[in-house]
C-alpha cells in the first residue's frame, strides 16, 4: 500500500472478496524523509500514515516492511550503472520485477500468505497478463517483465474499473486518499530531476557531441544527460547546415559522445531484444503481435521472432525514439506474451 | 485476527488496572482547578495533595518531595537539564550508554556528555564510570532498570561515587517500580523519574522526585506549580490514578513477583529447545527484573517474529525505537556488543502480573513455530 489511491481500493476489493488481508507498506530509504515531495513522492512518511488511515478504515493489519537494501542494491544502483553505460533504464519495471513481485512476495509466502495484491491496472485470467480496462491507465507494461510463477501468485483488482470509478469508490468508503493526486516521478528523485540526481551520482564527464560521420559539434557534461530522442537541451553553438533541427541518435559509453543527426535517421523498423522474460508460455520461433516500448506508448504491429535470449521485433511502420536499455514489451493481443531489454533499434 | 489479544507489551504501556481507572474516574468528575480558593478547588487540591501524599509514601520520600508532570519524558529533561546547569563549574554530565531517550537526548542539549559502558549484560561498569566522574562533573544520570532489557543498575553505588565527587545522581526508574522497587532515600539519588502508566495508571501522569533541598530550574515557562519546576495546571484525576496503582502494587509485590518469575520461566522453557536462542541481560534474579525477556534469535528478523505473533494474537514489541513504521536496530543491544543482525533479530516480551495462563498458554504454544517459521522466510535454506 503505497499511500495512494489505487493500492487503498485494491485493499478494500480484496477485503471485500473475502481474503485475508494484511496491508503492507514498503520503506524503500533508510531515511523516510528524503524520499519525500508532498503528494507525489510515493515512498514518505505521509504517503506511510495515509496508507496506514485506510488500513484502520478496512480494519487490517498494516506494517512497514523495510526494502531500502534491496532498493538499493537492486534498483538505485541499477539505473545509475544503465545510464553509466549509456542505456535508459525504467525503474519503476526493475522494482516491480525484483521487489514488489519478488521480494515482497517471496517474504510474504514465507509468512503464511499465498499471494500480493497491487494497485496495478492490468488484469489476470487463466490465459495470462491483459491489459486493463482503462487504456488510460493499463499498466500491463510496466508488469511485462514479470514471470508466469510470479503472476501466479499475484492479484490486480482494479484491472477491470476505470480510474474515475476507483477514486468515487474511494471517495465512497470515505479514504482521505480520495482526491490524492496520482505520482508520475521516478520515487527517488522526488523533484523529478533526473539529469542532477545522476549528475551528483555519476559526476561530469564531459566529452564531445558529434555528428553521424563523427564531425565534432560541440560539447557535452555527461552522456547520461542524454537519451535517444532528444532534441532540446544540446546547446549546440551553430545550426545543422541544411538548417534542420538535430536529435540524438545514439550514446556511446566507451567513447563518452552523443551522436546527433536529422530526425529521419532517428526512425527505427527493427529492434533487438535481450534477456526475454515470459509472462506465459515461452513463445519461439516467428509470430505476428504487437510491441510497446514505453509505459504509456502505443502498441505497434510487427513480426517478432525469438531465438534463445535473443529477440527481434520488425516494425510495420517505423517509430522513433527508442533507446537501449528501455523494455519491449510483446503482445498478442491484449495478452502480454513477454518482454525483453532492447538492445539496439536500426532501420 | 483474533480480537482477544495477549498481550506481552507492559514495558512499552501496562493494561489501565481496575484501582486507577477508578480513582481517575472520582476524581475527574469533581470540577475545579487545584490553583483555585473556592471550596470546589479546594477539595481537588486536596485530592492532589492526598495523591502526592501516597505517592511519596510508597516510593520512601516525602511529599514535597513528588513534582507531578505529565510525562517521564518530561522529568528526564527536567532532571537532565535542570539538574546540569546548577553549578557553571560543573558542566559536566555523565550518563550510561543504555539510557532510554528521555535521557540520551535530553543531553543532546549539553556540551560535555560523557557515556559510561555497559557490559555484555547491560551492566554499568563501575571503574569506567569512576574514571569519568571528576570534579568538572555536575550530573550522572544512571536508569535503574532497562527497558529493553531489564538489567538493574548499582544505582545506589553510583548515587555515592557522584556524591563523592560533589556531583548530583539522577535516575530514570521508570521501568523499575516493580523490582527492585524504588526507596528514594534509601536509594540515596537526588531525582528519580516515574510514570505511572508502566503499572496501570492512565497515560499521561509522571513525577520527578526532587530532594527537598534542591530546585530545578524549570524547562517551560508559566504559573509556577509543583514549587515552580512544572508550570501547567497538574490533574488531581491522573495523580490519583497513579497513586492508586502504586498502593496496589505496593500491597502486592510479592505476588506480583512471583507470578513473573513463573511466567518467565514459562516462556524460557518453551524456547529452549530451539537453537540459536540468547537470553538479553543477566539472569541472576537481583539483577534482573523478571518481567522484561529480551531474547535474541539469530537468523531470524525479529520484524517477522512480531508479525507471526501479532498475526496469531499476541502483542509484543523489539522494544527499541520505532521510526515511520519500522524498528530499529536496538542501540541497547549495540551498546551490549551485540552485532547489529542480532540486534535486528531481538524481541522484547514484557508482561505484568495480571497476564493470564491463557495468555502464557498462547504465547509459549505459538513463539517457538513463529521464530522457525521467521527463521525460513529469511534464510529459505534453513
Amino acid at each position: 500500500m503505497s499511500g495512494g489511491v489505487d493500492s487503498a481500493v485494491a485493499a478494500a476489493r480484496m477485503v471485500a472478496a473475502g481474503h485475508q488481508v494484511v496491508g503492507v507498506h514498503l520503506a524503500l530509504s533508510k531515511n523516510p524523509e528524503s524520499f519525500r515531495s508532498g503528494a507525489r513522492g510515493c515512498c514518505s512518511l505521509e504517503d506511510s500514515h495515509d496508507a496506514r488511515r485506510v488500513a484502520d478504515k478496512l480494519g487490517i493489519p498494516f506494517y512497514v516492511w523495510d526494502f531500502s537494501d534491496r532498493f538499493r542494491a537492486d534498483v538505485v544502483d541499477d539505473f545509475l550503472a544503465e545510464y553509466q553505460a549509456g542505456r535508459t533504464p525504467n525503474p519503476c519495471l526493475r522494482c516491480n520485477e525484483k521487489i514488489k513481485f519478488a521480494a515482497v512476495l517471496e517474504r510474504g509466502l514465507a509468512l503464511g500468505f499465498d499471494a500480493v495484491a497491487t494497485g496495478h491496472y492490468a488484469q489476470l485470467d487463466a490465459e495470462g497478463l491483459h491489459r486493463a480496462v482503462d487504456p488510460a491507465k493499463d499498466q500491463s507494461y510496466v508488469l511485462g517483465t514479470l514471470h508466469a510463477d510470479q503472476l501466479q501468485r499475484c492479484l490486480f483488482p482494479l484491472g477491470d474499473s476505470v480510474k474515475t470509478d476507483v477514486r468515487a469508490e474511494a471517495a465512497a468508503l470515505g479514504f482521505g486518499v480520495a482526491k490524492k493526486p496520482d505520482s508520475h516521478d521516478i520515487c527517488f528523485i522526488p523533484d523529478g530531476d533526473t539529469a542532477g540526481f545522476l549528475d551528483r551520482h555519476l559526476g561530469a564527464r564531459p566529452g564531445e557531441i558529434v555528428d553521424a560521420d563523427g564531425t565534432p559539434l560541440g560539447e557535452h557534461g555527461g552522456t547520461h544527460r542524454y537519451t535517444v530522442g532528444q532534441r532540446k537541451g544540446l546547446h549546440l553553438g551553430r545550426p545543422a547546415a541544411d538548417g534542420r533541427p538535430r536529435y540524438v541518435l545514439s550514446i556511446e559509453p566507451v567513447a563518452n559522445t552523443v551522436v546527433v543527426g536529422p530526425k529521419e535517421r532517428l526512425s527505427v523498423t527493427r529492434i533487438e531484444g535481450i534477456r526475454p522474460t515470459w509472462a506465459g508460455p515461452e513463445r519461439e520461433g516467428q509470430w505476428r503481435g504487437h510491441v510497446q516500448v514505453r509505459a504509456h506508448g502505443e502498441a505497434m504491429p510487427a513480426l517478432v521472432e525469438t531465438n534463445g535470449d535473443h529477440l527481434v521485433a520488425q516494425l510495420d511502420e517505423p517509430c522513433t525514439g527508442i533507446a537501449p536499455g528501455q523494455a519491449i514489451v510483446t503482445y498478442d493481443g491484449d495478452r502480454v506474451v513477454g518482454s525483453a531489454t532492447i538492445a539496439r533499434a536500426s532501420r | 485476527m483474533t480480537t482477544q489479544r495477549a498481550y506481552f507489551d507492559h514495558a512499552a504501556t501496562a493494561p489501565l488496572l481496575p484501582a486507577a481507572r477508578d480513582a481517575w474516574l472520582a476524581a475527574t468528575e469533581r470540577a475545579g482547578n487545584p490553583g483555585g480558593l473556592h471550596t470546589s478547588s479546594r477539595r481537588v487540591k486536596s485530592l492532589l495533595e492526598d495523591a502526592r501524599e501516597s505517592v511519596a509514601a510508597d516510593l520512601g520520600a516525602h511529599p514535597t518531595e513528588v513534582v507531578f508532570t505529565f510525562t517521564a519524558t518530561e522529568a528526564d529533561s527536567l532532571a537532565v537539564l535542570g539538574g546540569s546547569r546548577l553549578d557553571p563549574a560543573r558542566p559536566g554530565v555523565v550518563i550510561s550508554a543504555i539510557e532510554h531517550p528521555g535521557v540520551a537526548k535530553a543531553v543532546d542539549h549539553l556540551d560535555d556528555v560523557r557515556i559510561a559502558p555497559v557490559d555484555a549484560e547491560g551492566l554499568m561498569d563501575r571503574a569506567a564510570l569512576a574514571d569519568l566522574v571528576d570534579d568538572t562533573v555536575g550530573l550522572v544520570s544512571v536508569q535503574l532498570v532497562n527497558g529493553e532489557v531489564g538489567t538493574i543498575q548499582p544505582v545506589a553505588g553510583v548515587a555515592e561515587l557522584a556524591h563523592a565527587r560533589g556531583a548530583l545522581a539522577h535516575t530514570d526508574a521508570v521501568q523499575a517500580l516493580v523490582a527492585p522497587g524504588l526507596d528514594f532515600a534509601g536509594l540515596g539519588v537526588d531525582m528519580a523519574t516515574v510514570a505511572g502508566h508502566k503499572i496501570g495508571a492512565p497515560i499521561g501522569i509522571g513525577a520527578l522526585l526532587v530532594r527537598r533541598e534542591l530546585t530545578l530550574k524549570p524547562l517551560g515557562t508559566g504559573a509556577g506549580q509543583e514549587r515552580g519546576m512544572a508550570s501547567g495546571t497538574p490533574s488531581a484525576a491522573l495523580a490519583s490514578a497513579f497513586a492508586a496503582a502504586l498502593a496496589h502494587l505496593s500491597s502486592t509485590r510479592e505476588q506480583q513477583l512471583g507470578r513473573l518469575r513463573e511466567v518467565r520461566g514459562r516462556i524460557l522453557g518453551s524456547v529452549a529447545q530451539l537453537a540459536d536462542v540468547r537470553v538479553n541481560g543477566p539472569q541472576e534474579d537481583g539483577l534482573q527484573m523478571p518481567g522484561i525477556l529480551n531474547l535474541t534469535f539469530s537468523g531470524a528478523r525479529a520484524d517477522d517474529v512480531l508479525f507471526l505473533l501479532d498475526q496469531a494474537g499476541i502483542d509484543a514489541s523489539a522494544g527499541s525505537a520505532c521510526r515511520a513504521g519500522l524498528h530499529q536496530p536496538s542501540d541497547v543491544l549495540l551498546a551490549m556488543g551485540r552485532s547489529v543482525e542480532d540486534a535486528s533479530s531481538s524481541v522484547r516480551l514484557s508482561f505484568g502480573a495480571e497476564v493470564t495462563d491463557a495468555e502464557v498458554d498462547l504465547l509459549v504454544a505459538t513463539l517457538p513455530g513463529a521464530v522457525e517459521q521467521a527463521r525460513r522466510a529469511h534464510d529459505p535454506a534453513r
